[in-house]
C-alpha cells in the first residue's frame, strides 16, 4: 500500500516568501528522510514553499477565480510530503510517529487511491480512461 | 488482546525485526541465537504493551529486552569466562542513556552481515530465501509457508537447519571482502531476485501472501541498494524488479488469463516504479564497469518501458542486449528470447535460423516456448501448417490451463482457414 505522510506545520500559511526552516531542523528531517531511504520504504517526497510565493484556482459557479498566496482564509497548509510503500496503515502510523516533527507541526497520513479501489465504483471506461490519461501524463514528465 | 495495539506491534516489528536481530547477531555471533533472543523479546511486548501502550521508542525498547534476554542467556549458558565479560562489557555500553545513537552508526554494516550470512551459499537456495524473509523481512514462519505454498512445519525445519549449519560451518557474521564478495553478493541477489519471481509468478486467486513477496523482494534490494551504493548489480537487480512490478496490473485480463508484454495495455503500467527504474538502472550504469547480467537484464526491461506502443520498441537495441546477456551467461533460454528480439527486429526468417540452431538442447526438451516461439515465426512466414504442429506441441508440453487454451486456439484458427498474420 501507498500512503502519502502530509506535513502541515502551524504558522507556515502565513510564512513570507522565501522563508526556510531552521537549518538544526532540516538536518533532522534529512536523517529521517535518510531513514526512510534505508528501509526502503520511501518512494517520493519533497518540500513546498510557503503559500505566500503560490496562488489558489477556486471554481466557484464553473469558472476559475485566481488568488494569490497568501490565503487569508487558510488555516492549515502544506509544507511538504512524503509518498512511502508499507505493509498497512498501522506501519505508515508507525513511520510518521518516526518523524523529528516540531510542537508546531502535524502530519496527515492518507492513503493513496489505486485504480483497484475504483473498480465497482466507477464504469470500467471511465477507470481505463484515467490510466491512459496517467499513463500520458507520466510519461510526458519522464 | 486489544487488535490495534497488535496491529501496531507487528507494524513496530516490521520496522525493528532485522535491527534487532542484525545487532543482536554482532553481539552473540551467532544468528540463530540472535533471531530466538529477539522474539522472546517480541513475546515480552506482546506481553506487556496492550496494557502499559506503546512505548516512545519502541525499537529501543525492543533491543534492550533483547540484549537482557542476551545478558540472561549467557549468565545461564555459563560461558567461558572471557566471553562472557567481552558480551557483559558490550551489554552494559549499550545500556547507556545515548546507545540508541551508538548503535545507529554500526546497524547499517550489522544490516548488511546479517543479509550475506542469511545468503551464505553454504545453505540450500530454499534455505536462504526463508531465513532472508524471516531475518531481515520480519515474516513469520506461517506466511513464508503461505507464501511459498508449503506446508508450515516444512518451513520450520528448513529454518531450523539453516540455522544449524550456519553455526556448524561456522560462517562469520561478516561482510565478505576481496575475491570472495562478488561471488557471495551473486548468492545474495539470487535470493533476493527468487522471492521476486515467486511473488510475481503468484496468479489470481492465489493468497496475498505470495503477491507480497514481490514487495519484500523490493523493499530488500531497495535497502541493499543504500547499504551497498557502490555494487552496480545491486542497482541493476533494483531496476530489474521495479520495472518488472510496474506491469503487475496490466500482465493479466478480466479474467486472469496471462498478458504478454507485447499486448499488454501500456496505460496500466505503474509509471512510479517505471521511473524509479529507470533512475536505478542509470545508477547502475553510473556505477561502472561492464555491464552485468541483472543491469542488463533492467536495460532490455527499460527498452519495454520506454516505449509508448509496441511499435516504437528499440528491438535491435535489444537483440545487442540480448548479444551482450548471452555473452555473459551463456544459456539456452536466454537464446530463445534473443531470437524472439532478432525476429522482431530483423524479419520472422532470422529469428527461425536461431531457434534451428538450439532446437536440439536438451534444455530447452519439453520447454513448451520452443515450440510455441517457433510457431509464431512459421506463421509470420506463412508456413500455416508447421505452425499448427508447433502450436499444438507446445499446447501438450504446458500445464497452465489457460496457455493450453490460448495455443489450442491459435492452432485451431490456423486450421479452420482463420490465417490472420499478425
Amino acid at each position: 500500500m501507498r500512503f502519502m505522510m502530509l506535513m502541515i506545520p502551524k504558522g507556515y500559511e502565513s510564512a513570507k516568501p522565501g522563508a526556510m526552516p531552521d537549518p538544526k531542523a532540516v538536518a533532522a528531517m534529512m536523517k529521517y528522510n535518510e531513514d526512510l531511504q534505508k528501509a526502503g520504504v520511501m518512494l517520493s517526497g519533497e518540500g513546498l514553499h510557503p503559500p505566500s510565493m503560490g496562488a489558489r484556482v477556486s471554481f466557484k459557479s464553473g469558472k476559475p477565480k485566481v488568488t494569490d498566496g497568501p490565503f487569508a482564509e487558510a488555516k492549515e497548509v502544506l509544507g511538504g510530503y512524503w509518498m512511502i510503500q508499507v505493509k498497512s496503515r498501522q506501519e505508515a502510523i508507525e513511520w510518521a510517529k518516526r518523524c523529528p516533527g516540531s510542537d508546531n507541526e502535524v502530519i496527515e497520513i492518507r492513503q493513496v487511491q489505486e485504480a483497484s479501489d475504483f473498480e465497482g465504483n466507477l464504469p470500467p471506461k471511465l477507470i481505463a480512461r484515467e490510466e491512459a490519461l496517467r499513463g500520458k501524463l507520466e510519461r510526458k514528465n519522464r | 488482546m486489544n487488535s490495534a495495539t497488535h496491529a501496531a506491534i507487528e507494524a513496530v516489528w516490521r520496522i525493528e525485526s532485522a535491527k534487532i536481530v542484525a545487532g543482536l547477531a554482532r553481539m552473540t555471533r551467532d544468528v540463530g541465537l540472535a533471531e530466538e533472543l529477539a522474539q522472546e523479546a517480541l513475546v515480552t511486548a506482546l506481553e506487556k504493551w496492550p496494557q502499559a501502550g506503546l512505548p516512545d521508542n519502541p525499537g529501543a525498547w525492543l533491543m534492550a529486552a533483547a540484549k537482557n534476554r542476551a545478558l540472561d542467556h549467557f549468565r545461564h549458558a555459563k560461558l567461558v569466562e572471557a566471553k562472557h565479560e567481552e558480551i557483559g562489557r558490550d551489554m552494559e555500553e549499550g545500556f547507556t542513556p545515548d546507545f540508541d545513537a551508538a548503535l545507529e552508526d554500526d546497524i547499517g554494516d550489522d544490516l548488511l552481515r546479517l543479509i550475506f550470512t542469511a545468503c551464505h551459499p553454504v545453505l540450500s537456495t530454499e534455505a536462504r530465501a526463508a531465513l532472508t524473509l524471516k531475518l531481515l523481512c520480519g515474516l513469520t514462519t506461517e506466511e513464508i509457508a503461505r507464501a511459498f505454498l508449503v506446508p508450515e512445519p516444512t518451513v520450520a525445519q528448513r529454518i531450523v537447519r539453516a540455522k544449524r549449519t550456519l553455526s556448524e560451518a561456522r560462517v562469520p557474521f561478516e561482510v565478505p571482502s576481496g575475491d570472495e564478495l562478488g561471488s557471495r553478493l551473486a548468492s545474495v541477489l539470487e535470493v533476493v531476485y527468487l522471492v521476486f519471481n515467486e511473488g510475481y509468478s503468484a496468479t489470481a486467486g492465489d493468497d496475498w501472501m505470495r503477491p507480497a513477496l514481490c514487495e519484500d523482494a523490493l523493499r530488500l534490494g531497495r535497502i541493499l541498494a543504500e547499504l551497498a551504493p557502490e555494487e552496480p548489480e545491486v542497482h541493476g537487480l533494483v531496476a530489474l524488479m521495479e520495472i518488472q512490478a510496474s506491469r503487475f496490473r496490466a500482465r493479466s485480463g478480466p479474467s486472469g488469463e496471462p498478458v504478454l508484454l507485447i499486448d499488454q495495455d501500456r496505460s496500466r503500467w505503474d509509471h512510479v516504479l517505471v521511473r524509479r527504474g529507470l533512475a536505478a538502472l542509470e545508477r547502475a550504469e553510473k556505477t561502472g564497469g561492464a555491464l552485468g547480467p541483472y543491469t542488463l537484464q533492467a536495460a532490455i526491461a527499460a527498452c519495454h518501458a520506454q516505449a509508448r506502443t509496441p511499435e516504437e520498441t528499440d528491438w535491435k537495441r535489444i537483440v545487442a542486449l540480448y548479444d551482450a546477456l548471452a555473452q555473459l551467461m551463456p544459456s539456452p533460454v536466454v537464446e530463445l528470447n534473443r531470437a524472439v528480439a532478432v525476429s522482431m527486429a530483423y524479419g520472422p526468417a532470422e529469428g527461425l535460423a536461431l531457434v534451428d540452431a538450439i532446437a536440439a538442447e536438451p534444455a530447452l526438451r519439453g520447454y513448451h516456448l520452443l515450440p510455441s516461439v517457433r510457431g509464431d515465426f512459421l506463421q509470420k512466414l506463412g508456413r500455416f501448417d508447421e505452425a499448427r504442429g508447433e502450436f499444438e506441441r507446445a499446447a501438450l508440453l504446458t500445464r497452465n490451463a489457460r496457455e493450453v487454451r490460448l495455443l489450442l486456439d491459435r492452432a485451431a484458427a490456423l486450421h479452420s482457414g482463420l490465417r490472420v498474420v499478425k
